[in-house]
């Protein structure tokens, strides 16, 4: 049920981020989601994409640091308190989630949440038994 | 003033005798106790014995730093550790470290020798001096201090760091002479500045500064901001540490190596010639008189010119200027000396990392700043991707590098093959 994110890693000056989506563009490659962590010296560009593995070659071959990082997407209705039913059941298990992102269907009904948690296997039983909409990997590339 | 007035003043001829005498003393010491010496000599098939008259001496062959690291830490001690009663070590990991060590009459020649320093700058026991050199490992702090003891002055053994409170003993103690790197000096001034001080107002007359690069402007500014002389002190860790040569304060043009101790020949850097007397080069220094490990041509990297025309001090031992350059690659940033391959070895080291890197230095206000990039590798992102990771990272460079080369530097992870092709290995902005 885990999503594959492709994390970047970019050095924090001009440009870096252009020539990433670049890459991306001249392969033809979707962008699902995305979301870019930043420090002083660096940044890390984190995307969900149509098509995981030709992400992953062309940014290597254009001479990025890739790495693939194991995901979590929940689907709640958008609509006040949706985070919030997910975030009661992961804290009562004691785990702690690393960071997230999120974006909102086409239909615009429901919103996704992109989660990395520290225990992604744990968190994904929980959140099934307690009838959650765990997306699979699958189903996010081709939204 | 001169502290010791017999072999100050020495006539020429006189100390080119006691030269050649103590020459052949430690020349048969190294040889039958040190195992480096006897091979080397015996390369170079010279005996003891060939070496007649201080010409002599360019057929031994020299020392350099890396044989001082082939070395580490005790094998170019020349008596047993139950005669050391110290020692001392120059920044770096393992087998890039050097070591020196001192007999107590080591500790007393050296001594000695600071006490002339201190008085070539008009010192007595009637000052109070503002040690700021770090005490430690670093022959600085400890050099100083037992030299101002010698001479009975009142020493204050600040050492590095900590620039408010140095400001208020300033201020409080009233020191009339402070000693320091020069760029620790403005740090101060900047400091003081900030705090209100006005650094003219303090009681300080001289100041001894040395242990890095600095220029006649340095020397102005210093001496305007706190209404003081300042001097020029030189010395190296390998050789005893600082008081191998000082500026006295009647001349100040260079600074008088004290030729009783130590002989000093200067030679190109490229071919190990030995070139005429007040020709720039390379500085080569042979210990006289240590006891403890004692160097035979050892080969200083400073590159600088002798001064041989009569001082009006009355002191009759030749001066070197102020160091111009280096004739390797090793840096010194604030006042600490690193070599690009310590900064390697400490990257190495980090789980088997072998990343590419680039250092580069410059000024903030007065003081040196260190910059360190190195390339993110496969190794270090494509097992986490996570910021957290990195900035392990980071953090683990700048700890390993404090702790062992005693300077912090500013971590920047870049993008993969961009420092290769950049070339330099290491970009020094700063202009002396």
């Amino acid at each position: 049920m885990k999503v594959e994110q492709i994390s970047v890693f970019l050095e924090n000056k001009p440009g870096t981020l252009e020539k990433a989506t670049r890459v991306l563009k001249d392969a033809n490659i979707n962008i699902r989601t995305l979301s870019l962590a930043e420090t002083a010296d660096f940044g890390i560009l984190r995307l969900i994409v149509n098509n995981v593995e030709k992400a992953n070659k062309v940014l290597k071959d254009s001479g990025f640091q890739v790495s693939k990082t194991p995901v979590v997407a929940v689907e709640v209705p958008d609509k006040p308190g949706g985070l919030h039913s997910i975030m009661e059941v992961i804290s009562k298990e004691g785990i702690n989630v690393e960071y997230l992102y999120a974006f909102v269907e086409k239909s615009g009904q429901n919103a996704v949440i992109i989660f990395r948690f520290d225990a992604p296997e744990k968190a994904i039983d929980i959140l099934m038994k307690h009838n959650f909409t765990v997306v699979p990997g699958k189903k996010l590339y081709e939204f | 003033m001169i502290y010791n007035e017999e072999f100050e003043t020495l006539p020429r001829e006189a100390l080119k005798a006691l030269q050649i005498k103590r020459l052949q003393q430690v020349l048969q010491r190294v040889y039958h106790t040190i195992g480096f010496y006897k091979k080397s000599l015996d390369a170079a098939k010279i005996a003891p014995d060939d070496i007649k008259s201080i010409a002599d001496m360019k057929k031994l062959p020299f020392i350099t730093r890396q044989d001082l690291r082939d070395n580490y830490p005790f094998g170019l001690f020349s008596v047993p550790m139950s005669s050391i009663v110290r020692l001392h070590a120059s920044s770096g990991t393992s087998g890039r470290s050097t070591v020196f060590g001192y007999t107590k009459r080591d500790i007393e020649i050296w001594s000695d020798l600071i006490a002339r320093c201190l008085v070539a700058a008009g010192l007595t026991k009637n000052d109070i001096i503002h040690n700021a050199f770090g005490y430690g490992l670093f022959t600085g702090g400890l050099g100083l201090h037992y030299g101002a003891e010698k001479i009975g002055a009142s020493v204050i053994p600040m050492s590095g760091g900590n620039a408010k409170r140095q400001i208020m003993i300033l201020q409080d103690f009233g020191p009339t002479a402070i000693c320091c790197t020069p760029s620790y000096a403005l740090h101060l001034a900047e400091e003081g500045k900030a705090m209100g001080v006005d650094m003219k107002s303090l009681k300080l007359r001289v100041g001894i500064f040395g242990a890095e690069p600095w220029n006649k402007k340095m020397r102005d500014e210093i001496e305007k901001t706190f209404g003081i002389t300042a001097l020029d002190l030189f010395g190296l860790s390998e050789v005893i540490g600082p008081g191998i040569a000082m500026e006295c304060i009647e001349g100040r043009n260079g600074m008088h190596i004290f030729e009783d101790h130590f002989i000093v020949e200067t030679i190109n850097p490229q071919t190990g010639e030995v070139l005429p007397e007040g020709s720039e080069g390379e500085l080569v220094f042979t210990t006289l008189t240590k006891e403890a490990n004692p160097l035979i041509r050892y080969r200083s990297g400073d590159v600088s010119r002798l001064i041989t025309e009569p001082c009006r001090c009355g002191r009759s031992h030749v001066k070197m200027e102020r160091v111009l350059k280096r004739s390797d690659d090793m840096l010194i940033i604030r006042g600490v000396n690193i070599f690009p391959s310590q900064v390697e070895a400490i990257l190495v080291d980090i789980e088997g990392l072998k990343p590419n890197y680039q250092i580069i230095i410059d000024k903030v206000g007065a003081l040196d700043s260190l910059e360190l990039h190195v390339e993110a590798s496969d190794k270090i992102f494509s097992d986490s991707g996570s910021v957290k990771e990195l900035q392990k990272i980071e953090q683990r460079i700048v700890k390993d590098m404090k702790d062992y080369l005693g300077i912090a530097p500013r971590v920047k992870l870049v993008e993969p093959n961009t420092l290769q092709k950049a070339g330099a290995k290491v970009i020094d902005k700063r202009r002396f």
